[in-house]
């Protein structure tokens, strides 16, 4: 017993602030694509093994998307491409799924190769630059504050969610089929190293005491009745959150026979946290996002 | 018999056993090749199968570590039944090759004699449609019931079919009957932070009589997925078979590529990937006895384990840039190097973690209360473990003396001094106590092997592989031996990748261990095997 205690007291605390201080040193974050130099993005769309960097050529025009909801943050694209590198921002966690897409539309030469930068983030673009500067890409900077799913609703019920979960939440973890990483570092959340239960959230046992659901995996067939019946067990209101690159889109599984993709085919989410898997830290963002505290990243800062 | 190898090419440690079988079986081989010392392909008809496995195993020794099947449909008209038989003493794998025609081609099952080979004859049948005779129990397991008549795995199977809606569970498990008895039915979401699985209890009061297991939720087409992969993406799915194995996937992957180029990840390299192995060994092991501890509520000692795990994570993230050690791996070597300072960093994290450990390991041996809990708690005798043909960690508290690392050593594990605990007893403690060993060893190897660590390239260039070339890699993992197993389609595609994770030999294991325990008993004991269902399901 005083051994128990002697080794607790002589540890100290451990815990990490929260919001933390810095990013974590060396990690593999978002990549960063320089849109206004980029030449070619066939390079980068073959080597990408998910799909995150997508292009379609139509007309002599080219629309590049990057979708963070895909990337497994591999950095494979900017070992193949000088106009993209690798970032260590990895609390990326978003309440709608297209804002963590950023397209760009070029103008091609006879090489197919990449002549002028037409469209970015649906900002037009003349001869290269931003065809006004008040309504430049990086002007709207305030966080989007409705999850999606209660868009219809109104924003009374946000608001009630916000005063019934801000003070305490519980969350049940469902896996609709992933790969297991996602739950080593969901894991870690319960750890005195990120403490969750710091911000009164809990981990709990059943769905029926739970407010939110936080799924990973891509959802596959085999999983999707238990997932739908874990939800319909859970009291409104109710709130998803899906982890991930399997959770917001399907990653590097995608659709296929076997799996549905991401976990919005069969659930509204409320907010998605990138990252294969997301940093515990990544997973803490994304909960508080959900419930309102906490903030996003300024939607056109997450690629540039 | 076509005669395309050359006999003295063939290990000389594997001649003796090669030159039994032909002279026993000579004229009912139809082909030998030999592609690598220690990979003798030996193509037979189905009936010799259980003869040739039978001699094998009872003078050789062997292991029957994989069974798989691959669609050959358009080049030779047959579907292709492997069997990989390891005979480890020897260090060499000799690989039957069945081939049976989609008309009359059956599978005729080794379950019996062998029952570690249940779900994988099972899943023959499912995925490519090929019939399964004699199986004791020739029900569907890795498409579930519900499933229409497909076969994914049959080339002519479009990966993007979409198949109708999941209707509803129509699974009949087998009854179990007397006067009171309970049905428990747990899953497949679990109370846990876990995956995904089904287990049925029959209990009479408080022990378990009898425990079904029923997995394959998570199935993803994974293996689907590698078919016309590019390798450079191959690497990157194989990171996501089983997370908490992302490296030792990852590099079973490429050491399955390598070898079927004929290359050699050059020196440095295979000593990172040895760190990198020994690490993910160290967090997985460290977060698992801290959990086994939890599980028997002894809570502080896995705040400990858990601070502890953070640490290793941490150096992951560091040394690879992925706190799961993902994007490091790539074939003919590894896709980054470290600095003199990262392997000081290296260095310290091992001098630093050694008293830590020690120090949670005191803390839990001297709570009598935990160790009550855990001895002859779910005990797997060495027996039947021996008949599951149960692998990895889990066998080695079994009586199981196997590990790839010793037996078949690439990376670095032949130029270093480890011992490979076995323990006896087979309950969860010796499950613990063969992990709290092995982080030791683990601290030790990454010591070696920084010592000596070599100088130059950390990456060669894979040559483009033969359509056709065959080739299996193989990696010890944290939780056990982790086979991959690949034919090339063009230089640099493939056509079928295999995937042998140790958790699909080892789940039966689990339904043995637990008879005769009682279910509060239930989560501890599983975690004591802490298998990967993705793994299992794909
Ligand atoms: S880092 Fe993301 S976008 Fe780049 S190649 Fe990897 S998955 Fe694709």
């Amino acid at each position: 017993m005083f051994d128990i205690l002697r080794k607790s007291l002589s540890t100290g605390i451990v815990t990490v602030p929260f919001p933390p201080p810095a990013s974590s040193p060396g990690l593999r974050g978002a990549p960063e694509i320089n849109f206004e130099e980029w030449k070619d993005a066939r390079p980068a769309t073959a080597i990408c093994p998910t799909g995150a960097i997508a292009a379609e050529d139509r007309n002599g025009t080219r629309s590049v998307t990057l979708d963070l909801g895909k990337c497994i943050f591999c950095g494979l694209c900017a070992e193949a491409d000088p106009a993209i590198r690798m970032t260590h921002k990895t609390e990326l966690a978003m309440r709608k799924r297209a804002d963590l897409c950023t397209t760009a539309k070029y103008a091609l030469n006879s090489q197919g190769a990449q002549e002028r930068l037409l469209e970015l983030a649906g900002q037009e673009y003349i001869q290269g630059a931003p065809s006004s500067r008040s309504a430049g890409r990086r002007c709207s900077s305030t966080p989007d504050p409705r999850p999606s799913s209660f868009d219809s609703l109104g924003s009374d019920l946000q608001d009630r969610i916000r005063k019934t979960f801000g003070r305490s939440l519980h969350i049940r973890e469902v896996d609709a089929g992933s790969c297991n990483g996602c739950e080593v570092e969901i894991v870690g959340l319960n750890s005195p190293i990120y403490d969750i239960e710091r911000f009164g959230i809990h981990f709990v046992a059943s769905p029926r005491h739970a407010d939110m659901l936080l799924v990973t995996g891509p959802v596959s067939r085999n999983m999707e009745l238990a997932l739908r019946k874990t939800y319909d067990a859970i009291p409104e209101p109710r709130l998803v959150v899906a982890v991930g690159a399997c959770g917001c889109s399907g990653g590097i599984f995608g659709q296929n026979y076997a799996s549905l993709g991401g976990v919005d085919r069969v659930l509204p989410v409320d907010v998605y946290v990138p990252g294969c898997p997301p940093t515990p830290l990544a997973l803490l963002q994304g909960i508080l996002l959900a419930i309102g505290k906490g903030c996003q990243m300024p939607k056109n800062q997450v690629n540039r | 018999m076509t005669t395309l190898y050359d006999p003295a090419r063939i290990l000389a440690a594997l001649q003796p056993a090669f030159a039994d079988l032909t002279d026993r079986f000579g004229s009912r081989i139809q082909a030998i090749e030999a592609p690598r010392p220690n990979e003798v392909y030996l193509q037979v008809q189905m009936d010799l199968v259980s003869g040739l496995c039978a001699q094998l195993y009872r003078k050789w020794q062997a292991r029957l570590v994989s069974v798989f099947a691959d669609d050959v449909r358009e080049a030779a008209g047959v579907f292709h039944v492997y069997y990989v038989l390891a005979l480890d003493a020897a260090q060499g794998f000799f690989v039957l090759r069945v081939p049976l025609t989609p008309e009359q081609g059956k599978v005729v099952s080794l379950a019996n004699a062998l029952p570690a080979v249940n779900w994988q004859e099972r899943e023959i049948q499912d995925l490519f449609g090929i019939p399964l005779g004699g199986h004791p129990n020739p029900r569907r397991c890795a498409l579930h019931d519900d499933w229409p008549e497909v076969h994914p795995l049959r080339k002519d199977f479009d990966v993007k079919t979409a198949l109708p809606p999941f209707q509803g569970e129509r699974h009949k498990f087998r009854k179990v009957e007397g006067e009171g008895v309970f049905q428990v039915p747990v899953g497949p979401v679990h109370a846990g932070i876990i995956e995904p699985g089904h287990f049925l209890f029959s209990v009479a009061g408080e022990p378990v009589l009898y425990l079904q297991i029923r997995l394959f939720y998570t199935h993803k087409g994974t293996e689907k997925l590698f078919e016309n992969l590019p390798v450079s993406h191959g690497v990157r799915l194989a990171e996501s078979i089983s997370g908490d194995s992302s490296f030792a996937h990852a590099t079973a992957f490429c050491h399955a590529i390598e070898r079927a180029s004929g290359i050699e990840a050059p020196p440095r390299a295979r000593a990172l990937r040895t760190v990198c192995l020994e690490l993910e060994r160290l967090y997985n092991h460290i977060a698992d006895i801290g959990a086994i501890a939890t599980d028997v509520a002894f809570v502080v000692a896995n705040a400990h384990a858990m601070r502890l795990k953070e640490t290793v994570l941490r150096l992951n993230g560091q040394l690879t840039g992925n706190r799961l050690l993902r994007g490091m791996a790539c074939p003919g070597g590894v896709r980054f190097d470290w600095t003199t300072e990262q392997i000081k960093t290296i260095s310290n994290f091992v001098r630093d973690l050694m008293p830590e450990f020690d120090s949670l390991v005191t803390l839990i041996s001297e709570s009598s209360s935990t160790r009550d809990r855990l001895e002859t708690t779910g005990i797997l005798t060495p027996k039947t473990a021996r008949d599951l043909g149960v692998t990895g960690l889990a066998g080695r508290a079994s009586g199981f003396n196997g590990d790839l690392r010793r037996d078949f050593p690439h990376t670095a594990y032949d130029q270093v001094q480890f011992t490979v605990p076995v323990y006896q007893e087979g309950d969860v403690l010796r499950r613990m106590q063969v992990r709290i060993d092995e982080v030791r060893q683990s601290l030790s190897i990454i010591e070696q092997v920084l010592a000596r660590l070599p100088q130059g390239p950390v990456q060669v260039k894979v040559p483009d592989l033969h359509p056709g070339a065959v080739a299996l890699g193989y990696v010890e993992g944290w939780r056990g031996e982790i086979f991959h197993w690949i034919r090339a389609a063009g230089p640099q595609r493939l056509a079928r990748c295999k995937i042998k994770d140790p958790s699909l030999q080892n789940w039966p294991a689990l339904s043995e261990a637990i008879l005769g325990n009682i279910i509060p008993d239930f989560p501890v004991v599983n975690k004591s095997f802490n298998l990967s269902y993705s793994g299992t399901d794909r």
